[in-house]
């Protein structure tokens, strides 16, 4: 019967009319500003710098090797380098960035920046209202703008943020076991060069100095 | 379908109808709600009937080569996102194919199941996606389409929790993926993957056996085997015209020898078969999602071998190339030893099926153009680069 195909496409499609007010897994509308879904714990958009600790210029990870900067597809980043050198998180003296400068509005999500990060300085967040009427000015994050806690990394990504932790622990304490090792050393040296001029004390050396 | 059928062949001329009937050239796009992006094609008419249609494209290049061949392997990566943005996963498994093979990388099994799921669950919501706008262009506006996004929203929600953006997944990596598997994904996908074969059914109900559809559609854009093959159609194009050529089934690549699926092939290459076809491989590709889900092993998903920073692979050159939901999607590589590929060529599955559209429309009404269109199933991200 011609038109047999017609109505049983518009069965169909009121099946699904009447489905749509009825059953609870269509109706799939959020109320968005009042009302929000559960973020989606590897969702990305804009890449942060995480810093240990309470203050941010001090305990910022990166160390200015500009890797990223390198690597970055769409080139967002832009970074100047110290001339002088802060400590890192395992007390190795290290230079930092003066100036590092991310182009929201040129970067394109794509995470390579943070998988090329040897330091885990830098990751991905999850923050997307980022509107601005300033559309040059209002985009280009710098240093202190884009810096946020660890704390803020184990919120948004809990499971990785957890699995870095260990990571930066282990490698903290090989560090302090080197050193611990070397001062050690240079303990058993000094001590035997006392006790070859004796009556000489030797001064031991502090780890990590 | 000999070599030789192509040099003879010509695009028939059509005259017009009645001595000193005028053409009218009519320009269909750039801005035109049936060309999926900025896609211009300059048609003559003779009252409705097509009688010369050229395609003019490039409105959207964006150098994805030459730039690919300035930044790194890796930096290239997410790029191939932006080539067919509704197969993002499928670009990535090409270019990363090129790359390993290029380099001698090998791929862990889990990695492998893994991009055989992504890659289905890819072509299964590029084919809804792909019948509801043509549907949308044949004039049903909306509900197909509606369906078939309400479809694709389930699998978009997967990809996001996977690789962590929607459609810009950049997922793959040179020997392997990127990151482990969420706790909970495989269990969520096989909930999406049993609700999918009621949604096919749901969309046949509603179309197959559609008067309207099979008027618009039968007959309509007929695509010849023989010039399918030498002009080089691959994808649906192609097996709706009859020829059976499924690179999954001829390359093997990947693990796809491990799976039990059929290819569809038309009989007539018209818009219908164009059609049918898609609904038969998204039915197949929920197979091949079926029996892969069952044995997802353990272990690791990247080849220790394979190096983010200073990758630098040895001198010589690759083709790697897939299934993509449109055709076969290769890449092509030179490497001259640096950081950075000396070349970087993508043949393109969108661009090389548009090549027979004047064949097809020629002697057909304009409206018909839109359909004939619609059904190449293009993305102009990847026609014009």
């Amino acid at each position: 019967m011609l038109g047999e195909g017609m109505l049983k496409g518009l069965a169909e499609t009121a099946k699904n009319f009447a489905g749509s007010f009825v059953s609870k897994e269509r109706m799939t509308t959020v109320q968005y500003p009042e009302e929000r879904i559960a973020p989606i714990e590897n969702t990305r958009d804009f890449p942060f710098l995480v810093y240990d600790g309470s203050d941010a210029m001090a305990g910022l990870r990166c160390v200015a090797c500009q890797i990223c900067e390198k690597e970055c597809p769409p080139k967002c980043i832009y970074i100047v380098k110290s001339t002088d050198k802060k400590p890192d998180f395992v007390g190795k003296m290290q230079i930092y960035p003066t100036r590092f400068d991310i182009d929201i509005s040129v970067c394109m999500s794509c995470q390579i920046c943070v998988e090329v990060c040897p330091f885990e300085a830098i990751k991905m967040d999850t923050e997307f209202e980022l509107s601005t009427t300033d559309r040059f000015g209002g985009l280009l994050y710098d240093r202190e703008q884009l810096s946020k806690s660890n704390e803020h990394y184990h919120k948004i990504h809990p499971t990785e943020a957890a699995e870095v932790d260990a990571r930066l622990a282990e490698e903290k304490a090989k560090a302090e076991a080197k050193a611990k090792a070397a001062a050690e050393a240079a303990a058993a040296k000094a001590a035997a060069a006392a006790a070859a001029a004796l009556p000489k004390e030797a001064p031991a050396k502090e780890p990590g100095a | 379908m000999s070599a030789t059928a192509f040099k003879s062949y010509r695009p028939p001329v059509i005259e017009p109808s009645e001595e000193g009937d005028e053409l009218l050239e009519v320009a269909m796009g750039p801005h035109h709600p049936s060309t999926h992006g900025v896609f211009r094609m300059d048609v003559a008419l003779d009252g409705e009937r097509v009688v010369k249609l050229k395609p003019v494209f490039g409105y959207l290049h964006r150098n994805h080569e030459k730039i690919a061949e300035t930044a790194s392997y890796l930096a290239a990566m997410p790029y191939t996102d932006r080539l067919d943005y509704f197969c993002s996963l499928t670009n990535n498994w090409a270019y990363a194919l090129a790359v390993e093979k290029l380099a001698g990388l090998e791929v862990p099994e889990r990695a492998q199941y893994i991009r055989v799921i992504t890659a289905e669950l890819t072509r299964i919501q590029n084919h809804a996606s792909a019948i509801g706008f043509l549907l949308q262009e044949m004039g049903a506006s909306g509900t197909p389409l509606m369906y078939a996004f309400r479809e694709r929203e389930k699998i978009l929600d997967l990809f996001e929790e996977l690789t962590g953006s929607r459609m810009m997944c950049n997922y793959m990596r040179f020997g392997g993926c990127r990151v482990e598997l969420p706790k909970g994904w495989l269990e969520k996908v096989k909930t999406v993957v049993d609700g999918l074969p009621q949604f096919i059914d749901e969309t046949e109900a509603l179309l197959t056996g559609n008067e309207i559809l099979m008027a618009r559609s039968q007959g309509v854009g007929v695509l010849k085997p023989d010039l399918a093959v030498n002009a080089g159609i691959t994808g649906p194009m192609l097996r709706a015209a009859g020829v059976n050529y499924d690179i999954r089934k001829v390359d093997h690549y990947g693990i796809y020898d491990r799976f039990k699926f059929r290819v569809p092939l038309g009989d007539h290459g018209d818009i219908y078969d164009r059609y049918m076809i898609r609904v038969l491989e998204a039915r197949e590709s929920v197979e091949i999602l079926k029996q892969a889900l069952k044995d997802v092993p353990a272990g690791p998903i990247m080849d220790p071998k394979s190096k983010i920073r200073g990758f630098r692979p040895k001198v010589g050159e690759a083709y790697g190339r897939i299934e993509a939901p449109k055709g076969e999607l290769g890449f092509y590589l030179i490497s001259d030893g640096t950081g950075n590929p000396y070349r970087y060529r993508v043949r393109p599955p969108s661009l090389i099926n548009l090549t027979v559209l004047e064949d097809m429309c020629l002697g057909q009404n304009v409206a018909d153009v839109v359909l004939i269109f619609g059904s190449v199933d293009i993305v102009l991200g990847e026609v014009d680069r």
